[in-house]
């Protein structure tokens, strides 16, 4: 990678930061408790729109796991959600109905919030429907993680989405909200997945699982990328460049280890499908404000006409890490 | 009084002073080092919170930065207001994250049994290979003037100078470097000795600019004093292959039961249950047992293989090896076959009787991937369609071997198949490449195509195979490779068929005497000259009789005794 190369990153970043900086004034703050955050706090930051079904279950898994705020970007929710979180004691809101495309998929927007409100914690930045499962997650909180991270001067932990589905057509099972998503999506792809290299921003690109097996079976090479980096020690010269796929300046993507040996990883449990998906994939059909004009839901709406069943003899019934550690899809690196 | 504890701390001041109470509270004078860079009003606050002890006190404060003589520099005063001001038979030097793991009262009565012992870890630089980042003998011939941590450059920049400058320190009269873990118990006459040493700033001098000395300072130094030296640390420490201390959580409870060590460092200061475990009133009855570190020793350096060198033939997305790197390019061996299936009827179903394996068909087929058994989904739920496999087929190739890991696996390939894949297979080690050559000519030789076809159909494919079986002659090939042609084959198939089963291991219970049937070839000589005569020579299939159905039997060997 040239001095060429370096630069044109930079002016990228540079870019993006100003982005973020300009879509800023989209957002109107509905309820403001960032004065409650402290130095050693872990942050989450999520866009969110009509999410009533899964965000008690995502607040409840996170305050399980140790996170201390929440930083939410209401995009123009209908469903009761805003007001919902707007009551809760360690949630913060902002809103907004500008376009969820034009600002890259939520991005400026959270990579706006993360330069106000993340400069010098650890910030969790995941959709609704993402669960981050780490190493000993069932045992040491999220500061446990964290506090390791910093010991070993790490500053950003990688976590590759797994898609959850259930048994059985997709809109066929219900879901109560509240309830744990697993428990009607416990089955997922255990090995599947394809990696290349992406040298120009220095991440892995993964690709694969249910989507790639049954929805792009016939254009692979356009199958939903599912390497994410969502926990990172934010600095306000960050930006996340494309969703949380990748980050600037790009040696925070370098997460994985190319001598051999493994680095610590965790996975984002991804309950896209629950029961609620196939109304939704038609909405966001007609919305289309999705990535690459929403090729991925045109992709849902050809296949899920015809009820598809994701589950096959091979998928893999969902225990906890231990399992995804042993099944190569997280690893616990040496943290013992 | 028996034993004085010196406490270093610098963060989670807290639960430096929960510690400091638990061993003032069993008896055990404190000393107590904070480092400078705590600002004043945490400091104070900690101080006062400790205030109510009176065998508890203050050294003055250095700044302690990793690797540097401060932490030396705190320990020689800590451990002079220790021995002015008590009069104790043992020093025992601790952190703010050490925990006891067994009630102080056991500690004291193992130092009573071992008055005269001095346990410290301790061992010769030049037989040691803890040493990180490069530096091993030369952290004591050359100058260490500026911190690591803080200057990576210039502390790098320096060393590389001394060395071309050929610069080697000499150590004062009598002091041997050896190394080992910081933390310590000293007999006071030994710490006295030290503390007391005529050569005192000689040695001082010398180790403030060597690398570490807290590793090296005491550990050196109590070889010139100690009267008995059990070389091993009481504090059960481990360290990471970067140099930094592993940490203990709550889920370490048992481990750190069943260890038996008295202390045990670092713990993560938001372990409540660990400290609550460990401090409580609850604590299990006095065990007469020394310290047995061996089991928590394999789970931490288990950990440290995993981070150096990971699990062979897994591609994920924390472990993505560089080619050459991968230690282990797929996670089992497997073996590859080409030119048996069409000599041999119910080939693929002979040789997972006789392996136990499983046997696929042609896995790199254009028009899907042929598991075993037909299954239109394989393991890890890998799909049999072509073009998701063609996105990537070596991704394919390692996934199917790493999800049945632990299971044999054999599969058909031919020149028709995948290409690229066949570059990766020659290059593994694991795989065992089996190819009878010109064995593409039978099938030819039975259909009912006219013959312009068959001969254009079989230049065409005895072209791909020579390209495949060059390719699996590339200086570079890691592969175990055997090619025969189909008449060498024809020979003695089953023999070679024999050797193949014996490579992947018969299964328990297999007929080792059954052999897949051979088609047969009766007026197969006959097509491959007539091929010839057409000008295209069918030279893979080798040296064919041309009117016996079977090759050219070898002249029976003749033993002569003499």
């Amino acid at each position: 990678m040239g001095l060429w190369d370096s630069y044109r990153m930079r002016l990228r970043r540079k870019r993006l930061r100003l982005r973020a900086l300009r879509k800023r004034h989209e957002l109107s703050p509905v309820t403001d408790r960032t004065a409650q955050i402290r130095p050693d706090h872990v942050l989450v930051f999520s866009t969110q729109r009509n999410e009533m079904a899964r965000l008690p279950w995502f607040l409840k898994y996170y305050r399980g796991l140790g996170a201390d705020h929440f930083l939410f970007v209401d995009n123009d929710s209908d469903d009761g959600s805003r007001e919902y979180l707007s009551q809760q004691p360690d949630v913060s809101v902002w809103s907004t109905g500008a376009s969820y495309r034009a600002s890259r998929f939520g991005m400026d927007w959270m990579n706006a919030l993360l330069r106000r409100h993340g400069h010098g914690h650890w910030t969790l930045t995941v959709d609704p429907d993402e669960l981050l499962v780490y190493p000993f997650c069932d045992t040491r909180p999220l500061a446990g993680l964290t506090d390791w991270l910093d010991s070993c001067g790490i500053k950003a932990f990688p976590a590759m989405l797994l898609d959850m589905y259930p048994k059985g057509p997709i809109g066929e099972a219900t879901y109560t909200p509240g309830q744990d998503p697993l428990e009607v999506l416990p089955w997922f792809d255990a090995g599947n997945y394809t990696i290349s290299r992406n040298w120009g921003y220095n991440n892995l690109w993964i690709q694969g699982g249910p989507r790639a097996r049954v929805f792009f079976r016939d254009q692979p090479g356009r199958a939903p990328a599912l390497n994410k980096i969502p926990l990172v020690r934010w600095h306000r010269r960050y930006v996340y460049a494309s969703s949380t796929h990748n980050l600037l300046p790009r040696g925070l993507n370098l997460v994985f280890d190319d001598m051999g040996g493994e680095k610590s990883s965790g996975v984002l449990l991804h309950t896209k499908f629950l029961p609620t998906f196939p109304a939704k994939a038609d909405e966001e059909l007609s919305r289309r404000q999705h990535y690459g004009d929403s090729r991925e839901y045109i992709a849902y709406a050809a296949v899920l006409d015809g009820d598809a069943d994701l589950w096959c003899r091979y998928s893999e019934k969902y225990i906890n890490w231990r399992q995804l550690e042993i099944l190569g899809l997280m690893s616990k690196g040496n943290w013992a | 009084m028996s034993m004085g504890v010196i406490m270093l701390v610098h963060t989670a001041l807290d639960r430096a002073a929960q510690m400091a109470r638990h061993w003032a509270r069993a008896g055990c004078p404190v000393v107590i080092h904070v480092d400078r860079r705590v600002p004043d009003a945490p400091y104070g606050a900690f101080r006062r919170a400790l205030a109510d002890l009176p065998d508890i006190a203050f050294s003055s404060r250095h700044r302690c930065e990793w690797g540097t003589w401060g932490l030396v520099a705190a320990t020689l005063d800590a451990s002079r207001v220790m021995l002015d001001r008590h009069d104790v038979r043992h020093v025992y030097l601790a952190s703010g994250a050490c925990l006891p793991l067994r009630p102080v009262a056991d500690l004291q009565d193992y130092l009573a049994d071992h008055p005269e012992t001095d346990f410290i870890e301790s061992a010769a630089t030049a037989d040691v290979p803890w040493t990180v980042g490069g530096l091993n003998h030369e952290r004591f011939t050359l100058f260490f003037p500026v911190s690591w941590r803080r200057n990576k450059p210039l502390f790098d920049a320096l060393v590389a100078g001394q060395r071309a400058l050929g610069l080697r320190r000499r150590a004062p009269r009598g002091v041997v470097p050896h190394m080992g873990s910081q933390w310590w118990c000293l007999t006071s006459r030994t710490l006295r000795a030290i503390l007391d040493s005529p050569d005192r700033r000689a040695h001082d001098a010398y180790f403030r600019r060597t690398w570490i000395p807290d590793e090296s300072y005491f550990q050196s130094l109590a070889r010139l004093y100690a009267t008995e030296i059990e070389a091993r640390s009481l504090t059960l420490s481990k360290f990471d292959f970067q140099g930094k201390p592993h940490i203990f959580y709550d889920d370490h409870l048992q481990l750190l039961r069943r260890s038996d060590c008295f202390v045990a460092r670092k713990i993560w200061p938001r372990a409540n249950r660990l400290y609550a475990a460990f401090l409580g009133e609850g604590l299990p009855p006095a065990i007469r047992q020394d310290p047995q570190p061996g089991k928590i020793d394999r789970v931490f350096a288990k950990a440290v293989e995993r981070r150096l060198r990971g699990r062979p033939g897994l591609y994920m997305q924390s472990r993505f090896p560089r080619l050459g790197h991968e230690n282990g390019v797929t996670a089992g061996r497997y073996a590859v076959f080409h030119g048996f299936e069409p000599l041999h009827d119910g080939f693929c179903a002979w040789l997972a009787d006789a392996t136990g394996a499983r046997v696929h068909g042609r896995l790199f087929s254009p028009e899907r991937a042929h598991f075993a058994e037909g299954e239109a989904v394989g393991p890890g739920a890998l799909t049999d369609d072509a073009g998701l496999r063609d996105y990537n087929p070596k991704a394919f190739l390692t996934n199917l071997l790493w999800n049945s890991r632990g299971m044999q696996h054999c599969f058909l390939y031919g020149p028709d198949d995948t290409p690229e894949i066949l570059w990766h297979i020659a290059r593994d080690p694991n795989a065992r490449i089996s190819v009878v050559s010109g064995a593409w000519a039978v099938p030819l030789w039975r259909s009912d195509a006219p013959f312009d076809v068959v001969r254009a159909r079989a230049a065409k494919l005895q072209r791909a195979e020579a390209a495949m079986i060059d390719a699996l002659r590339a200086p570079d090939v890691k592969a175990r490779v055997r090619i025969q042609t189909m008449a060498e084959y024809l020979e003695a198939p089953a023999e070679t068929l024999k050797s193949i089963v014996a490579e992947i291991g018969w299964r328990d219970g297999a007929d080792r005497s059954a052999s897949p049937s051979t088609v047969e070839l009766l007026g197969f000589g006959q097509f491959l000259q007539r091929l010839r005569n057409e000008g295209m020579d069918p030279y893979l299939a080798g040296d064919f009789p041309l009117l016996s159905s079977t090759p050219r039997q070898p002249e029976p060997r003749r033993y002569i005794a003499s």
